[in-house]
């Protein structure tokens, strides 16, 4: 069967979700902008509440369902997450990655973790507080080029810890992981340099481990209310279980550990296409609003060559969206019915990268002087967006990611 | 709630499809657009694959349904093909689905079982005019009541099968209004032209037809004496032609594919420069967006959702692009050798240029 409706709970989810990006996130989107490294508390604290009582969008460990419950309804859990994000990052995508809960460290936990690692880290978001959890990969000299990755982690056999030494950047919510909130970093190291992949681990660093610090929060183009930060860490030491995973893939000199965290992708890869669609369709909506405000209809039906030259736009930018938008619900589709995704994830964020970026840029260029105007969302818009073709693989990574997918090669075979 | 497999019914059909554009369309392709046209026999055995008969009930003498999906998930692979193929395996569909979708009883029990229960038959239908804006909601060939019957002027072009044909679907403007009007062959006032050369396609005869004064019972306006929608007509339309631009864009990705994983270029395969893999990355990320917007239009039609005339419209609107950007590049991805008819992309790069321009040659 081929079905395109939409799952009756998400349904009934985008409601209030709607709610909260109209009246929590809009009325202070600008405010936030324009005071960067400020902390959106109400929203932090409003989002907290009501995710702890609905469990909605939380990646913590459930209660184990009843099988009849099961039966009942197939798997949802990603697209009601990638409806969510779409719709928090249609409200502000910069105020949605503030959102607290596991973000991407409680999704590496979720994807290599073992049970009791998962049962250990995980419970801290269903506390009283809003807790925060971030990912450290990228560090100054290397980003998508992970193997290059200089920080190291060393065993030390009296204490039966692992030191780790390095210095960590663009590390969203790392501040708000480290020092707002009793959350967590999930860092990788490498337990032998000379390994690349093979030598690369995820150490679970949580707030108030010593030896690790926040020194730098930086000032960025777009979604200035989410804090990037860099970190530090100077003979920081953790117990020897914070190392993702089970030990055996641990010790034997692997890719495999590496590549089951880098599965990690296919799950978050169309959540952050998701919130790239929230910003195209924030902006086409504005858009349509002002045009008919000005009387401007679009004539959907006509021959394309007796179009305006700002109807063409319209509908191109509604092609667009619309089947990103399909590309991440299937990604999200198949990761949540445990089918090999790669290739799907990587095209809903490599189209989603294209199509916010476009649709920005061209809603400013349509809009005129207004466009350029900080007295309307499209020049903030045009900023954010720009992002969601960078982090979590840029548009290039994931061509790479796709190519390799449909020609069959292996990364060795097309670099 | 979501769903993206075919169910096994389609997908029984997308297998049969699949084996005879593979088997029996592809080896005569170029052929057929070189100047031999394709065989009756190939056309009757595609016809018989039952891709219309699949859309039409029991009682109208098909055995199912009608699907705009399924009918895309076929069409898709029919064209995979080859375009003109598929064109004139289908072009009966020109004459039966407009009356399934907007005729009345009458005219469904009186036209569709001898169509649909029989072999291929040049059933045909005119609606393409020929002026550069041509608009399907806004015709020149026209239509006025007199007493008991209508009378059409006008001249259409890119007519598949007109010579021979049996009965024609002509559009025209009733009081502004674009309507369809079930017009036998024999009627006087009907001139049929020149078979038109075009860019692509040229395996499918098509004519130009002239309506001069042709006069026909009342009873023959589609749907009846209140006539009908010309919603579904044009968007089933939209659908075939966005159906038959993935099928076409599939084999050239394909092929480009193929062919870059073998071709040796400084020491390495060319797929293995990222410049060429980026090409079919993009190419490929294409197709399947514009194949999911296309499935969802076409669910919507099957499920009467209100958006389903918009969601089609911006899917051919999509697929005209895609295919032309997609033929494109496979031609760009073999060279020297792409731009040589020895190899079948720049047949498809012309054929794919004709999505944007064919839109009434085929309707799903």
């Amino acid at each position: 069967m081929i079905d395109f409706s939409t799952p009756k709970p998400i349904e009934k989810q985008m409601v209030a979700l709607q709610t909260v990006a109209e009246n929590m996130m809009r009325p202070v989107s600008r405010y936030f902008d324009e005071h960067e490294h400020e902390v959106p508390w109400d929203y932090i604290n409003f989002m907290h509440m009501a995710m702890r009582q609905t469990g909605a969008g939380s990646l913590a460990p459930k209660e184990k369902k009843s099988s009849d419950e099961k039966k009942k309804y197939p798997p949802i859990g990603y697209q009601s997450l990638a409806f969510m994000l779409e719709m928090l990052s249609w409200g502000d995508v910069g105020m949605y990655l503030v959102t607290p809960g596991g973000g991407l460290g409680a999704a590496a936990v979720e994807a290599a973790g073992t049970p009791e690692q998962k049962a250990k880290f995980l419970a801290r978001f269903k506390g009283e507080k809003p807790t925060f959890a971030a990912m450290a990969m990228t560090e100054p000299h290397c980003g998508s080029d992970t193997s290059a990755i200089r920080t190291t982690a060393v065993l030390d056999p009296e204490t039966n810890e692992w030191v780790l030494n390095g210095e960590k950047i663009f590390v969203t919510a790392g501040h708000k992981a480290l020092e707002l909130s009793d959350g967590f970093v999930v860092v990788w190291a490498t337990i032998d340099p000379e390994a690349g992949h093979a030598g690369m681990r995820p150490f679970v660093v949580e707030a108030g481990t010593s030896g690790v610090k926040v020194t730098k929060l930086e000032h960025k183009m777009g979604i200035r209310v989410s804090d990037t930060a860099a970190i530090v860490l100077q003979d920081a030491r953790v117990p020897y279980d914070h190392i993702l995973g089970s030990p055996e893939v641990i010790k034997k000199k692997t890719t495999k550990g590496f590549k089951r965290a880098m599965a990690t992708f296919d799950a978050t890869r169309p959540l952050v296409a998701a919130t790239g669609v929230g910003v195209a369709r924030a902006t086409l909506e504005l858009l349509k609003e002002m045009l008919a405000q000005e009387g401007i209809e679009i004539r959907y039906g006509l021959p394309r060559n007796k179009l305006t030259a700002i109807e063409r736009e319209i509908i191109d930018m509604e092609v667009m969206l619309r089947s990103a938008w399909l590309l991440v619900i299937k990604a999200v589709w198949m990761a949540d019915n445990r089918k090999h995704n790669p290739l799907e994830a990587s095209m809903s964020k490599l189209r989603a990268g294209d199509v916010v970026t476009k649709i920005t840029q061209r809603a400013v260029e349509l809009m005129g002087p207004l466009g350029y105007s900080r007295q309307y969302f499209f020049e903030k818009w045009f900023r954010d967006a720009k992002i969601t073709d960078i982090y979590e693989g840029t548009g290039q990574i994931n061509r790479l990611v796709v190519a390799r997918n449909v020609l069959g090669y292996r990364g060795s075979q097309l670099r | 709630m979501y769903a993206f497999e075919p169910s096994e019914e389609q997908q029984m059909l997308i297998d049969v499809v699949k084996r005879f554009a593979e088997n029996d369309v592809r080896p005569v392709a170029r052929d057929a657009e070189e100047g031999d046209d394709y065989s009756p026999d190939l056309i009757e055995k595609g016809w018989e694959l039952g891709v219309l008969q699949a859309s039409v009930p029991e009682e109208y003498g098909g055995f199912g349904d009608y699907s705009a999906l399924t009918g895309v998930l076929a069409m898709e692979e029919l064209a995979w093909g080859d375009m003109a193929a598929a064109m004139a395996v289908m072009t009966p569909s020109l004459f039966a689905l407009p009356i399934l979708l907007a005729g009345n009883e009458d005219q469904k029990q009186s036209y569709l079982p001898p169509l649909v229960e029989a072999e291929w038959q040049p059933y045909t239908a005119a609606l393409i005019e020929p002026h550069f804006d041509f608009d399907p909601g806004d015709l020149r060939t026209t239509a006025v009541q007199e007493g008991d019957t209508y009378v059409i002027n006008g001249e259409k072009i890119y007519v598949p099968f007109a010579e021979g044909a049996e009965a024609f679907i002509v559009y025209a403007s009733l009081d502004g209004q674009t309507q369809g009007f079930i017009v036998p062959a024999e009627l006087e006032g009907i001139t049929i032209g020149e078979r038109s050369k075009l860019l692509g396609i040229n395996a499918l005869p098509n004519y130009s037809v002239t309506f001069e004064g042709v006069r026909i019972p009342a009873g023959n306006r589609l749907g009846g004496p209140e006539g009908h929608d010309f919603a579904p007509v044009i968007t089933s339309a939209r659908l075939g032609m966005a159906a038959i631009g993935l099928g076409v864009a599939k084999a050239a990705f394909e092929y480009s594919r193929d062919y870059a994983k073998e071709r040796e270029v400084f020491g390495v395969k060319v797929a293995q420069k990222q410049a060429i893999a980026f090409m079919l990355a993009e190419m490929a990320t294409e197709i399947e967006a514009i194949r999911l917007l296309t499935w969802e239009a076409a669910w919507m039609v099957d499920n009467d959702h209100p958006e389903a005339f918009k969601q089609a419209y911006l899917a051919y609107t999509g697929a005209m692009d895609m295919a032309m950007m997609v033929t494109d590049r496979a031609v760009q991805i073999l060279g020297g050798h792409g731009y040589i008819r020895e190899y079948p992309v720049e047949m498809w790069m012309r054929n794919g240029r004709g999505i944007a321009n064919l839109l009434g040659m085929a309707m799903i």
